[in-house]
């Protein structure tokens, strides 16, 4: 990492630069470790290799550039928040950091003790001066998908431009009316920001670039059907992780590329793994960049990832905006109606998404589920022990974890992985 | 002494088991010592010299065997090696509780013995061996009695904390309210035991159950699984030994059928 170079720009974003050396350091080692130690890997994961060593240099960069001429950067964490609209009123829609330990101490002043490691995560990162992204924000824009988040927000505004959309938790035609509201009220939201009206046709594109990376994504997720798996779980993970940095054009000209690669090794029916390697379906909470815990402890203990059922995984690709509106108001009732459509763990029932896991695995031709559930997140926790049930029912082995980002449990963590792993293979025979 | 065929090695937290096996697949030999810090030292004087075509070591230390053996040595999980061990000392078993050092497992098997689904505790070491080991400290009794003792107490008194610390606390201020203090040992065994019986729900207890790992050899423990559970356990002849047993049952497998193929 050319470090040197970004020393300025670390340094007017006001990070905190000794800490931030040592989290970069941290995250290096952390990467060659769980990453570049891989065997067989696909070329075009250089890329990917590419955009996260320098995920706090060139792309801040570009973000500072951008701004230089005007544009505006918003920051999110959660994937309800209409990219479409951002993209739009030409805006830069980024995820912000939330995947690793950071300033804990200082966000336990913000929050409780006993909130999720992600919220603690993002909360910290901004107080130990630590994430660019956030750094670079010219709103950040929050949602009610749990208490969590919702109250977490509150103490967040305080130290950042912040924007909450109201997320209903249920899925009547009052609700979508409330979710329409919000959809427009964060359109002239945007658009007071940037100074720019939303166009028929400036949605309509970026319909299709949100659109395009969604695509690109599932054909990446329907590859992963194929045995022996074409791609580590791990690399899969950051394609979703990356999603949510790079420049979205480029990110799709990327992954297809990569996906043309995928395609061939499948045609050849080679793999990262021999083809009786149980293959494993993650689903759960979403893990973070660099939260790569659960899927190096998984693919070390002699399994395959064949796919995320996450908010960083299919739970933000499986489904699309309806392309053939063609005035604003049309092209704001298909985002409404395509946002809704997300089977987040904060609405009530939320029968589709028990449907849409078993689905997935079948699809993917998983022999297990892996549920992945983030210490003290309600939402999850309660549906993990409904999809347990649900998965039993099917005949689907499942195995429930709860985590979450620190190490200390990685040791017990291997323990019931490689056993539900030695389980499957029994089963198999 | 019959030839030994497989060993079987089980490296937990507190103590390490040894069990080989002829080409009968008989137990001809076994073997414990306590952990301690000094794991590899301790493994070394386990083994004594033994050696044997075919090892499988499971555990919390499986990984350090082969740096000991110097051949090459399988390893599996404590779940795997149960469920192995449960085959051979009581092929009826359909669940087993496993409470040992600083582990709690509950494991439920199908009519052939494969493992159906798993429940482990958390990080913590609360409601294992180590807890009642801790307790046991407290109320300067040696571990090995206090089971005796408590099944001296009567019911009414609770323990709701299930940290080792807060449980203290509160088995001290109980003591200072003047309640016996065998009555506060049957509450601690009672709090550890409701948090097993809950286990064992999770995966969904089916008889027979198999009670195996060092705090099987506690009377009060086992009295009041059976109480909560309704199901009275199997109590194999040497509890700390299943997970090795299993371990040796493995090797031996992998020794018989690398056995045929050379025939």
């Amino acid at each position: 990492m050319q470090h040197d170079a970004y020393r300025a720009m670390w340094e007017r974003l006001d990070l905190d630069l000794p800490a931030h050396d040592g989290l970069l350091q941290v995250l290096g080692k952390f990467y060659g470790d769980i990453y570049m130690s891989q065997q067989g890997r696909l070329q075009g994961m250089e890329y990917l290799d590419f955009v996260l060593s320098e995920v706090h240099g060139l792309r801040i960069q570009e973000l500072q550039d951008a701004k230089a001429q005007g544009r505006k950067v918003i920051g999110t964490f959660c994937v309800f928040v209409p990219e479409e609209i951002t993209l739009a009123a030409g805006a830069i829609h980024v995820g912000l950091c939330s995947g690793a330990e950071a300033g804990t101490e200082l966000a336990e002043q913000l929050v409780p003790r006993n909130t999720c490691a992600l919220i603690k995560s993002f909360i910290g990162f901004k107080l130990a001066k630590l994430c660019p992204f956030t750094q670079s924000c010219d709103l950040v824009v929050g949602e009610t998908t749990c208490d969590g988040k919702k109250k977490a927000y509150e103490a967040f505004a305080e130290h950042v431009p912040m924007l909450v959309l109201e997320v209903p938790q249920q899925k009547r035609a009052c609700d979508r009316e409330l979710w329409k509201a919000e959809v427009l009220r964060y359109k002239a939201e945007v658009e007071a920001l940037t100074g720019q009206t939303i166009t028929a046709q400036s949605l309509a594109a970026a319909i299709r670039t949100v659109n395009a990376r969604r695509r690109v994504l599932q054909r990446l997720g329907a590859l992963r059907a194929a045995s022996p798996a074409p791609i580590s779980g791990r690399d899969a993970l950051l394609i979703n992780q990356v999603s949510f940095y790079d420049d979205p054009e480029r990110f799709t000209g990327a992954i297809s590329t990569l996906c043309d690669q995928m395609e061939a090794r499948v045609a050849a029916g080679e793999g990262v793994a021999p083809a009786d390697t149980p293959r494993l379906l993650l689903s759960g909470c979403p893990m973070a960049v660099p939260n790569w815990k659960l899927p190096y402890v998984v693919e070390s203990a002699g399994a395959v990832i064949v796919g995320e059922e996450s908010c960083i995984g299919t739970r933000n690709t499986r489904d699309l905006v309806d392309e053939s509106g063609t005035t604003v108001e049309e092209m704001i009732d298909a985002i409404v109606d395509r946002y809704l459509r997300i089977d987040c763990a904060c609405f009530t029932p939320n029968s589709e998404r028990m449907d849409n896991v078993v689905d997935l695995a079948r699809a993917q031709k998983a022999d297990g589920v892996l549920q992945y559930t983030l210490l003290f997140c309600q939402p999850y926790g309660h549906e993990s022990m409904k999809l347990a049930r649900r998965l039993e029912a099917e005949g689907i082995p499942n195995l429930a974890i709860e985590t979450d980002y620190s190490m200390e449990d990685v040791e017990q963590l291997k323990t019931r992985v490689e056993a539900f792993v030695e389980m499957l293979r029994s089963r198999r025979g | 002494m019959a030839e030994i065929v497989a060993l079987g090695i089980d490296v937990g937290s507190r103590s390490m088991e040894l069990v080989a096996l002829d080409a009968q697949a008989a137990v001809v030999d076994s073997a414990r010592l306590p952990t301690t810090f000094h794991p590899v030292a301790q493994l070394a004087a386990l083994l004594a010299g033994r050696t044997a075509p075919m090892v499988t070591a499971t555990g919390y230390g499986r990984e350090l065997v082969g740096q000991v053996v110097g051949s090459e040595v399988a390893t599996i999980t404590e779940i795997t090696a149960y469920a192995l061990g449960a085959a051979v000392s009581a092929p009826r078993a359909r669940t087993i509780l496993d409470i040992g050092g600083q582990d709690t497992k509950a494991i439920r098997l199908d009519a052939q013995g494969q493992v159906l689904k798993f429940e482990m505790n958390d990080r913590c070491a609360a409601g294992t061996g180590k807890f009642l080991e801790h307790m046991a400290t407290v109320f300067q009794i040696p571990v090995e009695e206090f089971g005796v003792f408590a099944l001296g107490g009567r019911e009414g008194v609770r323990i709701n904390a299930m940290c080792t610390v807060f449980a203290e606390t509160e088995a001290t201020s109980l003591m200072a309210q003047g309640h016996r203090p065998e009555d506060i040992a049957w509450a601690l065994h009672a709090s550890v035991c409701q948090r097993t019986a809950s286990m064992l729900g999770r995966v969904g207890l089916t008889p027979p159950l198999l009670f195996a790992g060092g705090v099987a050899r506690n009377p009060c423990m086992v009295r009041l699984v059976e109480k909560l559970t309704g199901v009275s356990p199997i109590i194999p002849e040497d509890p700390d030994t299943v997970g090795a047993l299993g371990a040796a049952y493995h090797a031996w497998r992998r020794w018989a059928s690398s056995a045929q193929s050379a025939s």
